[in-house]
């Protein structure tokens, strides 16, 4: 037994190889089934690709950071489906490359917060959130109201998200950049915030 | 809400393979390191390993560190089969995360369904005057009108006061549920370029002498354009109109200001105020509740 020890002990490359070995069994029974499971390869009934302008809205999301601290999960908990509405489900999320679930709420969660409030709520807050939440700690974001979109680049990140399997056509694509051309970063945020959690049909 | 679904026959068996490959690589690793009676080193005795002159003694795990070892592994033999853990399989208990909310609603829904109900069936003003009600319509205004309406719900610049008695579409209790149900859209229209710059000035001049003020332009000739352009919502004398969410001009109530300079913007670019629908995200019995809170603000 002892003899056995030390091939181990005085074999780094052995090791190494043993101790990939030990760690991907998590991976490979906790991570590998879910490429293969309906409920997070499969779309939910009607859920469509962001259009452009919203696409550009998400990056600018990812951008700005709004991902430490807002989340877009919404748990299965009642005190939670209280608050924010239908638990969300992996179906919803298919289509997004990275998803931006979040693990952090220093603000509310944002997975349902698609038409619950005016999009002039929305710039409003923007703009300064406690013009409208007194109690907020929000930032600001007001240079989105002065940047404005190329859309150079939005057909191409389309055309990305197309080969990892987002059903964007041709014609999106071609139309992408004067969809968004010319628009306000602020606009595509709001649009792209109005679209969140829209998809299922079950709101509560 | 159905259990787990593989979109290939082998994913299931591969999870089983190697979750008993790593459990039992676990029970023959304790097993190839236990203690032997036929080991040349004794207890307490060096094994023969020096560094610095840190020397390493032969001290096994005491026994019952070991069995907590061994137990881990049959608790996760249990585990796995109680709860859903061999590949698809759902578990001898049944559970899955959305069993157990359902389980937390329906009981929330019996302690508290039978006290909306109650009150879904009573008219809104009485509700009005019952403590219990305004604390429960409190916290859902709290949840999900504060956020424009504000936490004491007087309102913003551009989200009405709703404790003033003002309404844009009515404030009586029926009016207030339509409002909540279906939300609202404002559509006072851009009337710059109709108006042009003098125009406006004068609109904006008899809008302001109907509240008893005065503007830089000409009221006179502000109200001829008032009468063709802006009479039909806002009504002759400018009263406003509830049918249409037209405001009444009148009173000292403004929503998005009553200056001249703010006046003259809200006809150069219009005003379309949204407020959301709120059917999708509460029951019927909770937009009865909150229209009595909302009620007794005012009343």
């Amino acid at each position: 037994m002892a003899k056995t020890h030390e091939i181990v002990e005085k074999n780094v490359g052995l090791m190494i190889v043993l101790t990939l070995v030990a760690v991907s069994f998590g991976g490979l029974v906790e991570i590998v089934p879910l490429f293969f499971q309906k409920q997070t390869t499969q779309p939910i009934e009607g859920l469509k690709p962001w259009t452009a302008l919203q696409l550009e809205g998400r990056d600018i999301y990812i951008r700005e950071g709004c991902n430490t601290c807002h989340s877009q999960m919404i748990r299965p908990f009642r005190a939670e489906t209280e608050r924010y509405g239908h638990f969300s489900v992996a179906g919803e999320h298919v289509y997004e490359h990275p998803f931006l679930w979040g693990s952090k709420r220093t603000g509310p969660d944002l997975a349902r917060v698609g038409g619950r409030y005016s999009d002039q709520w929305h710039y409003d807050h923007l703009m300064n959130p406690r013009d409208v939440v007194p109690e907020s700690n929000m930032p600001g974001f007001p240079w989105l109201d002065d940047n404005v979109l190329s859309g150079e680049t939005t057909g191409a990140k389309m055309k990305a998200l197309r080969t990892v399997g987002v059903p964007y056509t041709d014609a999106d694509i071609e139309g992408a950049q004067a969809a968004v051309e010319g628009k306000k970063e602020i606009d595509a945020l709001i649009a792209y915030l109005q679209g969140l959690g829209t998809f299922l049909k079950v709101k509560r | 809400m159905t259990g787990i679904d593989f979109t290939a026959g082998w994913v299931n068996g591969w999870i089983i393979t190697i979750v008993l490959i790593n459990l039992l690589g676990c029970l023959w690793l304790l097993w190839w390191t236990r203690k032997r009676p036929e080991d040349p080193i004794k207890d307490g005795e060096s094994m023969g390993h020096s560094f610095d002159g840190i020397e390493e003694l032969n001290n096994p795990l005491p026994h019952w560190w070991l069995n907590l070892f061994y137990f881990t592994i049959a608790f996760a033999l249990i585990y796995l089969t109680l709860y859903p853990g061999w590949g698809d399989a759902k578990g001898v208990l049944g559970w899955s995360s959305v069993g157990q909310w359902e389980t937390e609603v329906q009981k929330a829904d019996n302690r508290y369904n039978d006290f909306f109900e109650e009150y879904a069936a009573l008219p809104i003003e009485q509700l009005a005057q019952n403590e219990e009600v305004i604390k429960t319509g409190q916290r859902l205004f709290g949840n999900n009108c504060a956020i424009c309406h504000g936490s004491d719900a007087r309102g913003n610049v551009g989200y009405p006061n709703l404790t003033d008695g003002d309404w844009l579409y009515g404030g009586t209790p029926d009016k207030i549920k339509e409002t909540l149900t279906n939300g609202r859209g404002g559509m006072m229209p851009a009337l710059g370029a109709a108006l042009g710059e003098q125009g406006t000035k004068d609109v904006a001049a008899y809008v302001l002498s109907l509240s008893n003020r005065s503007g830089s332009g000409d009221a006179a000739a502000g109200k001829e354009k008032f009468d063709m352009m802006c009479a039909a919502c806002h009504g002759p004398d400018g009263k406003g109109n509830h049918m249409l969410g037209a405001p009444n001009l009148t009173d000292d109530v403004w929503l998005y200001g009553g200056t001249e300079d703010t006046i003259i913007e809200t006809l150069n670019n219009g005003r379309q105020g949204k407020m959301p629908a709120f059917k999708d995200q509460l029951s019927p019995e909770k937009i009865h509740v909150l229209a009595a809170y909302v009620y007794s603000l005012s009343n």
